[in-house]
C-alpha cells in the first residue's frame, strides 16, 4: 500500500519536473530572442512533431505521463502519433489521423471559448 | 555623437534608452516559469490519476479527457480575466501547457466579441491558434507519409 503511494508521489514529481523543465526553456528562449507566444507556441509544437517523428518522444511521456502530454509539445507529439498510427493503415489513414488524434483538444478549445466568448465580457481595458 | 551619421544616432538612442530600461530577470522568470508550469504538469497528472483509478479510462481516452479538462479550466479562467493575471508573472509557464493553448483560443474569442460574431468572434478565435494547427497539421501529416512510404 505505501509503495502504490510512493509511485503516485513519484509521477507527480516527475510530471512536475519535465513540465516544469520544457516551461524553463520555452522561458530561456523568450528570454534571449524576442519571439512572440505565437511563435514559441507553433516552435514548440513542431518540436513535438519531430520528437515524435524520430520516435523519441514517446519515451518521455512513458517516463512524465502529464508533464510531457500538457506542453503544446505534446500537442504535436498527439498529431504526428495519430498520423504515424494512421499511415498503417494507408494513404487515407496518414491523411486523417493527425487530425482525428487531435480533433478532441481542437474541438474543446472551439466550443469552451465560444461559450466563454458568449458569457464573459473583455476584461483588459479595465486593467 | 554628432548625430548626423542617421544610423550611428538610432544606435546612440537605442543605447540611451536601453540604459533606462530594468534589468530583465533572468534567472527568477525561469524560475518563475517552471514552477507555474509543473504546477499546471501536476493538476494534469492529478486528472491523470483520478480518470485512471475511479473511471477506468486509459490509453488516448484519457490523454484526451485530460486535455479537454484542462482546456475547459483555461478557457474558464480566461473569461474571468485570472489567466492573464497569471502569466504577466509566469511568462512562458503559463504559455507553454495546453491551458495557454486554451487562453490563446479563449481571449481573441472574448475581445473581438464586439465586432460581431462572425468577423469578430469566429474569425480571431483563431489569431494564435491557427499558425498551430496550420503547422501542426502540415508536419504531423507529413511524419505520416514519411512512415508510410518507409
Amino acid at each position: 500500500m505505501f509503495e502504490q503511494y510512493l509511485e503516485i508521489f513519484w509521477g507527480f514529481a516527475k510530471a512536475f519536473a519535465v513540465g516544469g523543465l520544457i516551461c524553463m526553456i520555452a522561458q530561456i528562449v523568450i528570454n534571449f530572442t524576442d519571439l512572440t507566444a505565437g511563435k514559441i507556441l507553433v516552435a514548440f509544437m513542431l518540436a513535438g512533431v519531430v520528437l515524435q517523428g524520430l520516435g523519441l518522444y514517446q519515451y518521455l511521456v512513458d517516463f512524465a505521463g502529464a508533464g510531457a502530454t500538457v506542453p503544446i509539445s505534446g500537442f504535436g507529439y498527439l498529431l504526428a502519433n495519430g498520423a504515424i498510427k494512421g499511415a498503417q493503415k494507408g494513404v487515407f489513414g496518414a491523411f486523417t489521423g493527425a487530425l482525428a488524434a487531435a480533433s478532441a483538444g481542437i474541438s474543446a478549445a472551439v466550443i469552451f471559448s465560444f461559450i466563454m466568448a458568449i458569457i464573459f465580457k473583455s476584461k483588459s481595458k479595465k486593467n | 555623437m554628432t548625430g548626423k551619421n542617421r544610423q550611428n544616432y538610432n544606435k546612440n538612442y537605442i543605447a540611451y534608452v536601453n540604459s533606462f530600461d530594468p534589468p530583465t530577470e533572468h534567472f527568477k522568470n525561469c524560475f518563475r516559469a517552471f514552477l507555474v508550469g509543473g504546477f499546471i504538469c501536476c493538476i494534469g497528472q492529478f486528472l491523470r490519476e483520478i480518470l485512471e483509478h475511479a473511471f477506468a479510462l486509459s490509453g488516448d481516452e484519457l490523454a484526451g479527457t485530460v486535455s479537454v479538462i484542462l482546456i475547459f479550466l483555461g478557457t474558464l479562467l480566461t473569461g474571468l480575466g485570472v489567466y492573464d493575471r497569471i502569466g504577466k508573472s509566469a511568462g512562458a509557464g503559463s504559455i507553454v501547457p495546453i491551458t495557454g493553448f486554451a487562453n490563446s483560443v479563449a481571449s481573441p474569442a472574448i475581445e473581438f466579441k464586439t465586432e460581431g460574431l462572425v468577423y469578430g468572434m469566429a474569425a480571431k478565435m483563431f489569431i494564435v491558434a491557427g499558425p498551430i494547427i496550420v503547422f501542426g497539421v502540415c508536419a504531423g501529416t507529413l511524419v505520416g507519409l514519411i512512415y508510410l512510404f518507409l
